[in-house]
């Protein structure tokens, strides 16, 4: 099982060590990482294991919300599935 | 790893073009509650709803935050209460506070079946539930009722068209106070569906099993930002649009309807292939048909562009998902939907046109706020209307008008939330009373006959 956040905002220091710190946390596997800044905004897509996260999927869900909002940041923790059933026949 | 863009395409269907689904809506079968002493049967009633529903609220919430998709409704069907309560000689209007009690225990937002079909006539609890209706209406909150009054296959019941005019107008009557919402949660069908997973029309029927999970779609606002990259393109290249980003919203609907089966542990009926509307800006219908190019809704054109889009999101929607059933296709319910608000309280959107565009999207005359002092013959005439354009075109068509009471063309009903506002919009008041009063079955049209 795995899940997708993406990050994306103003940049700052410390953003990717702060999701990651979370995920490690949580026991979330990180697997891949694309980022990227453009014109100051930050914008991160990570793929995460959640085969053996220590704590339900939609506790961790919430953590980034809360994440998200405390840093000025959207960030969101979405199951794999939602993205590809959306874009894959 | 799943391509960026895609990924950043959905997170922004989601956030900022309102994609959602609308309703997880869970049928349950009362047909093992039945009892002739009233009391047991709502108690029954209650016991099996609890039963069934117990973990529907927490399980739609847990998906919700698992695919990062919003599920605005949960909710329930029941098997229609005229059938339900035909054996206890008693009002059923206990069964209606039975629903309500039952639903507000679950945690659901709204619960429908509080509903009778008598397209070919009425048997024993028909006539008792349908005189029920308003005082049901207005004594409950969450309870919706619907009744079917004709069909393709039977034609259409007059003598039903005019006890509805009357029991709509009651239903508004009685809950004067309340903007006339009880006529907002009454539908009055023809060739009405056994398992629709919206409201206010939603029942289980009698050939559905005992308990199923059914999914409404939405997301019109993805489909209009959609067409706005394509401001030059013909209405052949605008179809195939409209298909692609139908797949994509229903696929959300599968993937939504499967999960929550699974972790209910009961089976996966349908997912209805629908654009469903509300209030909020940007996730209007009105306003994807004048992204297509029509300056106002209701304007010469909106029916051809509509019956397009109403194709298109059928064609897409078919291949995303394993069966599908329920209405599929747009709904244009005027008080629930910004632009068609808009185009109303402008004039360019009459009931006459909107009863043109109900011959060819999902459903009919919907959440459209009539004055006050419209007669009971003129909505029994209405409704009559209606069921022709589905009897003779073997769709649903349905009638949810609501007299306001006191109101004159111009004044505002206003319901808040996802009922919306509606402006109370112009009635042809010429009678029909002597149609009406005439009663007996409009019979069914040669095409029925299909054996």
């Amino acid at each position: 099982m795995r899940a997708i956040i993406t990050v994306i905002g103003k940049d700052t220091v410390g953003i990717l060590a702060k999701v990651a710190g979370v995920c490690a946390e949580y026991n979330a596997n990180v697997t891949e990482v694309t980022q990227s800044v453009l014109q100051d905004m930050f914008a991160m897509i990570m793929l995460v294991d959640i085969s053996r996260l220590n704590a339900d999927f939609t506790v961790l869900a919430d953590r980034f919300t809360k994440m998200g909002e405390e840093n000025c940041l959207k960030i969101h923790a979405m199951h794999e599935d939602i993205f590809n059933c959306m874009h894959h026949i | 790893m799943i391509n960026a863009y895609d990924i950043l395409e959905t997170i922004r269907m989601i956030q900022d073009e309102c994609l959602d689904i609308r309703t997880i809506t869970m049928g349950i079968s009362l047909l093992d509650c039945i009892d002739t002493d009233i009391d047991r049967a709502c108690e029954k009633v209650y016991e099996k709803i609890t039963r069934c529903a117990e973990k529907l609220v927490s399980v739609g919430e847990g998906i919700e935050k698992e695919y990062g998709i919003p599920i605005i409704n949960k909710r329930l069907s029941v098997t229609p209460i005229a059938i339900v309560s035909a054996a206890c000689n008693a009002s059923p209007v206990k069964f209606a506070l039975t629903m309500e009690k039952a639903a507000k225990a679950v945690g659901v937002n709204l619960i429908g079946g509080y509903s009778a079909l008598v397209q070919k006539g009425f048997s024993a609890g028909d006539e008792r539930l349908i005189n029920s209706i308003p005082e049901a209406l207005a004594s409950t909150s969450c309870v919706c009722s619907s009744v079917n009054i004709g069909s393709t296959k039977t034609g259409i019941n007059l003598d039903a068209c005019r006890i509805m005019g009357r029991i709509v107008r009651e239903a508004a009557e009685k809950t004067v106070d309340d903007q006339c919402f009880g006529a907002a949660k009454l539908v009055v069908f023809c060739n009405a569906v056994d398992d629709n997973p919206f409201m206010a029309g939603a029942f289980h029927g009698v050939g559905e099993p005992d308990c199923i999970i059914n999914v409404g779609v939405s997301g019109p606002g993805v489909v209009r930002s959609a067409l706005t990259k394509y401001p030059d393109a013909n209405i052949t290249e605008i179809a195939d649009i409209i298909k692609k980003t139908a797949y994509k919203i229903t696929r959300v609907g599968q993937l939504v309807g499967v999960t929550a089966s699974k972790r209910l542990g009961v089976p996966f009926g349908i997912v209805d292939l629908s654009l469903a509307p509300t209030p909020a800006v940007g996730d209007s219908v009105a306003h994807i048909l004048e992204e297509v190019g029509l300056e106002r809704c209701g304007a010469c054109g909106t029916t051809a562009a509509l019956a397009m889009l109403n194709d298109a999101v059928k064609k897409g929607g078919v291949m995303a998902c394993s069966r599908i059933g329920g209405l599929s296709g747009a709904f244009i319910p005027v008080s629930e939907d910004a632009g068609m608000i808009a185009a109303a309280e402008c004039g360019a959107l009459s009931i006459e046109k909107l009863e043109a565009m109900t011959a060819v999207c999902s459903v009919g005359l919907d959440m459209i706020v009539i004055p006050g002092d419209t007669t009971a013959d003129v909505i029994a005439a209405m409704i009559a209307d209606e069921a022709a354009i589905g009897m003779v075109n073997n769709k649903t068509t349905a009638v949810r008008v609501i007299p306001a009471i006191g109101m004159k063309e111009g004044d505002v009903l206003d319901w808040g939330g996802l009922f919306g506002k509606g402006p109370v919009m112009k009635v042809n008041t010429n009678s029909p009373s002597k149609f009406i009063a005439r009663g007996g079955q409009i019979p069914a049209p040669l095409h029925s006959l299909k054996n």
